[in-house]
């Protein structure tokens, strides 16, 4: 029986017929669709697996050369430059995705493409209190907002990769000054995700958050009222705008070292920067468009307002990310 | 050899053996050795890492967070005990030895919440209870409240993981000492009852200690899927050794530390074991006499039966009426859109993964328990033991322990076969459902061992004896003698591992082949996304599938009390597990 399984459901390696696999961290509501007008369009069957990043990566390192997977896509750089210093990506050199794609969100060398940008800014409960007395990130350690923020976790990548941000911005130490003062203004102890903060801002169980814009989108959208209710009651503040700007991260992907059907994975890459694929990422889940130039298409994106995003390399996120849970380890950020 | 050999010696056999078999390894024993080295592959795997220095990382977890993951481990553990031990025991004697209306529902609707994925129902009641949940919003538009004017329990909390945890495990403890007490002669209970004990003093004096090895036994099942626990944790934001172990080896990536601290968590695993063993071994009895007649019962009054409708009732209430009517109200909400047939695919995949990994832990553990009872010796027993210890590890650890040998295996053979014939066989093992599977093995074995063990261990070893004299090969009495005694175990194996299948995510998640997905895989990607509406349908189907294997067992369970006199084997179908070894 176990044989039978076993030849079933081998990896599909035909070279025959047009396919590209992958190993996608991106959960399938928020790929599959994507791909599937790719395959609408060329022919070309798209074969998913989805997963944490990290036990993907793992799986991409174990199977090694014999990898059935082509492209591995990811919810934040740092991971791919995990992958990338795993080894397990090659770089790829396309005309297209490098005229298309601003540096800072790729690899230098070409082994990763940021695909779609995902904003970390402020959030605070309207009329609780005046953007003018928000400024920056650092600013957030300040004993004035002592018991007014709420966070997730730090095991959160989010979370980590924003704290990496400002090692390099400000160094090591001072980061992790501001780290403890941040845990020292929270409301309650960091638990839940993005959405949990921004309701329990909302509620009033404290009045300021960090979270990706794209949750408090997924909330003014939802089909449950009392969720648009609180997403209702929150307002964005870009911090950092007179420095280095708003913490953003990307959603991308690379091609795997081994890649079976190389090509194809190109063309995969290719097709998800076009406008078409481009403007589906902020239609549908209110991610910012990695190419310059898309029109904001939803109102909301629009309503959020342009913004002035921190342009470090993003592999420099991977590269702190360490640094950074230690830091918050040592600054008591559960 | 020897030990294993000798009970062929005490007795003449029809024919003697040849002369080159007395040498041979002993089937059973080399078999059931196998396996388990087989199946602790991924355990030994993870643990190998400890020889890796991990020297910094290690200094500092010790320095910031370990203390946090021992002392939350253990609060958790405990809370968990105390609260599945006091759910778990007292439904289970007001069931059995009690009767009072409604009875008959309860018995089998107490072991609903198992049907539960924990991270469901956390999701689900936070939903609910969160400040900024319907729960407290109505309380703060009634009484005009805003934050810090008042006190509710939070929710996400460790107080608050110990009570959802406790809630979908307490069946674990309600399951196997409702059995035990089952099992109890009606005779020991007349006699307390004529010795002037009454309800209460009977319980202490004579259930309570003669069904505690089979307590004990769901209790660290209990505890140790409470070890195992990632979702829930993870989402309430406690800090303990599972959520330790994936920071340190993702967040911090050091996989020698990350395997340090899985080998800790090993030792907790480890002492339960021993204990669980030892509160085993000091109970020894087998099947006494007749027990078909049925126990007495204490009638309740309308005072009492309201108590005890309290008791059975609130588990049922809040560890599933609650949370499964939300989620039923939410997934008619969502079903137009959500339940496709892409969804029908996913309730097929998920009962057919579900269905063989349950056959065949069963098959293993009825050829790995036997072999034990054959043998006995050190080496069949440890090997036992060995196979079980991956109940208690997170699926992810389990998961990264299947793929690093399988990775070896495929990338091996490829190199040879391509240096041999040069064809590339690929990989033969990785990224297939049989991964899945072994996965599945490798955590869940324990659970069917631990059943079809205690079944066996009912049966008098006189019985083996005499079916063995009279010229039976060992295949047969197990096919002829136990296999029809023991069905209420082989039952309630195939239903344990079959729910927990149904339920399992993270193996699943990492190991599966190319456009497989599960119910499971689904209800978690959308719940994690904060989708909870869309989520419940997915999760309604894995409760629901889990209902039905549920009350069958539990219709075979009351069916041998109502039996007729005689050992019919209507009667046997109910011996259920974990009886005093």
């Amino acid at each position: 029986m176990l044989l039978g399984v076993v030849l079933c459901v081998g990896p599909g390696q035909s070279a025959t017929a047009e396919e590209v696999n992958l190993y996608s961290a991106r959960k399938e509501e928020l790929i599959k669709p994507l791909l599937d007008k790719f395959t609408a369009k060329t022919g070309i069957k798209v074969n998913l697996v989805t997963g944490s990043a990290d036990a993907l990566l793992k799986r991409l390192e174990t199977e090694g050369k014999n990898t059935p997977a082509d492209m591995f896509v990811t919810t934040d750089a740092g991971r791919l430059h995990r992958a990338k210093a795993a080894g397990v990506l090659q770089a790829i050199s396309s005309p297209v995705l490098e005229k298309n794609i601003p540096a800072e969100f790729r690899d230098a060398k070409g082994y990763w493409f940021g695909l779609s940008l995902r904003a970390r800014p402020i959030m605070y409960a309207k009329g609780r209190l005046d953007p003018a007395e928000l400024s920056t990130y650092e600013a957030l350690a300040d004993a004035k907002w002592k018991g007014r923020i709420c966070v997730r976790s730090s095991e959160n990548i989010y979370n980590q990769s924003l704290v990496a941000s400002m090692i390099v911005a400000n160094g090591e130490e001072a980061t992790e000054k501001w780290a403890e003062g941040l845990v020292h203004n929270l409301a309650r102890p960091p638990r839940g995700g993005d959405e949990d903060q921004i309701k329990a801002a909302a509620a009033g169980q404290c009045d300021i958050t960090i979270a990706n814009t794209y949750y408090l989108g997924g909330m003014l959208h939802s089909r449950d009222p009392s969720e648009r209710a609180a997403a209702e009651k929150i307002a964005i503040f870009w911090p950092n705008q007179k420095d280095r700007g708003v913490h953003v991260n990307v959603s991308g992907a690379g091609v795997t070292r081994w890649a079976p059907h190389r090509d194809t994975a190109v063309k995969l890459l290719e097709y998800l920067i076009t406008d078409e694929a481009q403007e589906w990422y902020a239609q549908v889940n209110n991610e910012y468009p990695a190419k310059p130039g898309i029109p904001e298409s939803p109102a909301l994106i629009k309503a959020w307002g342009r913004f002035k995003a921190d342009t470090i390399s993003l592999s420099q996120l991977g590269e702190y990310n360490a640094a950074a849970v230690k830091l918050m380890d040592r600054a008591g950020w559960k | 050899m020897e030990k294993a050999l000798s009970p062929n010696q005490r007795k003449p056999r029809p024919v003697p053996r040849p002369r080159w078999r007395r040498y041979a390894p002993n089937p059973w024993v080399a078999g059931t050795v196998a396996i388990a080295t087989l199946i602790a592959l991924p355990v030994i795997t993870v643990t190998s890492f400890i020889f890796v220095p991990a020297g910094e990382v290690w200094d500092h977890l010790v320095a910031t967070v370990l203390q946090d993951y021992i002392v939350n481990s253990l609060i958790l553990m405990a809370g968990v005990a105390a609260g599945t031990l006091i759910i778990g025991v007292s439904t289970a004697w007001l069931t059995t030895m009690c009767s009072f209306p409604g009875r008959r529902i309860f018995e089998w609707a107490l072991l609903l919440p198992m049907a539960f994925p924990a991270y469901i129902i956390a999701y689900t009641y936070t939903g609910l209870l969160d400040f900024a949940g319907p729960v407290q919003t109505t309380l703060r538009e009634w009484f005009a409240w805003s934050y810090g004017d008042y006190w509710f329990p939070e929710i996400r909390s460790i107080g608050g993981a110990i009570v959802m945890l406790s809630l979908v495990l307490y069946p674990y403890v309600y399951l196997l000492s409702r059995a035990a007490f089952l099992e109890q002669s009606s005779h020991a209970m007349d006699a307390s009852r004529m010795l002037g004990c009454g309800p209460w003093r009977s319980f202490l004096l004579i259930s309570l200690p003669s069904a505690r090895p089979a307590i004990i036994a769901g209790l660290s099942l209990a505890l140790m899927e409470t070890l195992a626990d990632y979702g829930t944790v993870q989402y309430f934001g406690v800090s303990n050794f599972t959520t330790g172990i994936f920071r340190t080896w993702f967040g911090l990536g050091d996989a020698a530390a990350a395997a340090q601290l899985s080998a800790l968590l090993m030792t907790f695993v480890f002492t339960l074991i021993v204990i669980e063993r030892w509160s085993r071994s000091r109970a020894r009895y087998h099947m006494t006499g007749q027990r078909s007649t049925p126990l007495p019962t204490y009638r309740l009054r309308i005072g009492k039966t309201c108590l005890a409708w309290l008791a059975c009732g609130l588990p049922l209430a809040l560890g599933f009426l609650l949370p499964g009517g939300l989620l039923v109200s939410w997934s008619m909400a969502t079903a137009a859109y959500v339940v496709d047939e892409r969804f029908w695919q996913l309730v097929f995949n998920s009962i057919t993964l579900a269905g063989s990994a349950a056959l065949f832990a069963l098959l293993l553990a009825l050829y790995m328990a036997y072999s034990k009872r054959l043998t006995g010796g050190m080496g069949t027993n440890s090997a036992v033991r060995l196979a079980a210890m991956g109940y208690a590890i997170p699926g992810t650890v389990i998961a990264v322990g299947v793929m690093l040998p399988f990775g070896w295996f495929d990338n091996t053979i490829d190199a040879w076969a391509r240096e041999t014939f040069g064809v590339s066989t690929g990989l033969l093992l990785s990224g297939t459902l049989f991964a899945v599977m072994f996965a599945y093995m490798v955590r869940f074995l324990a659970v069917s061992l631990q059943t079809v063990e205690a079944g066996l261990c009912k049966i008098r070893p006189s019985m083996d004896e005499t079916a063995r004299s009279l010229g039976h090969r060992p295949f047969e009495v197990l096919g002829r003698i136990h296999l029809p005694l023991m069905r209420g175990s082989i039952l309630t194996a195939i239903l344990l591992v079959f729910v927990d299948v149904m339920k399992e995510l993270p193996a699943t998640l990492i190991l599966r082949p190319f456009n497989f997905n599960t119910l499971a895989v689904r209800a978690y990607e959308l719940a994690t996304d904060e989708r909870l509406m869309d989520a419940s349908s997915a999760a309604v189907a894995i409760v629901a599938a889990g209902i039905l294997p549920v009350i069958l067992l539990s219709r075979s369970i009351t069916l041998s009390r109502s039996a007729p006199q005689g050992r019919t084997a209507i009667a046997e179908t109910g011996r259920l597990t974990a009886q005093p070894a």
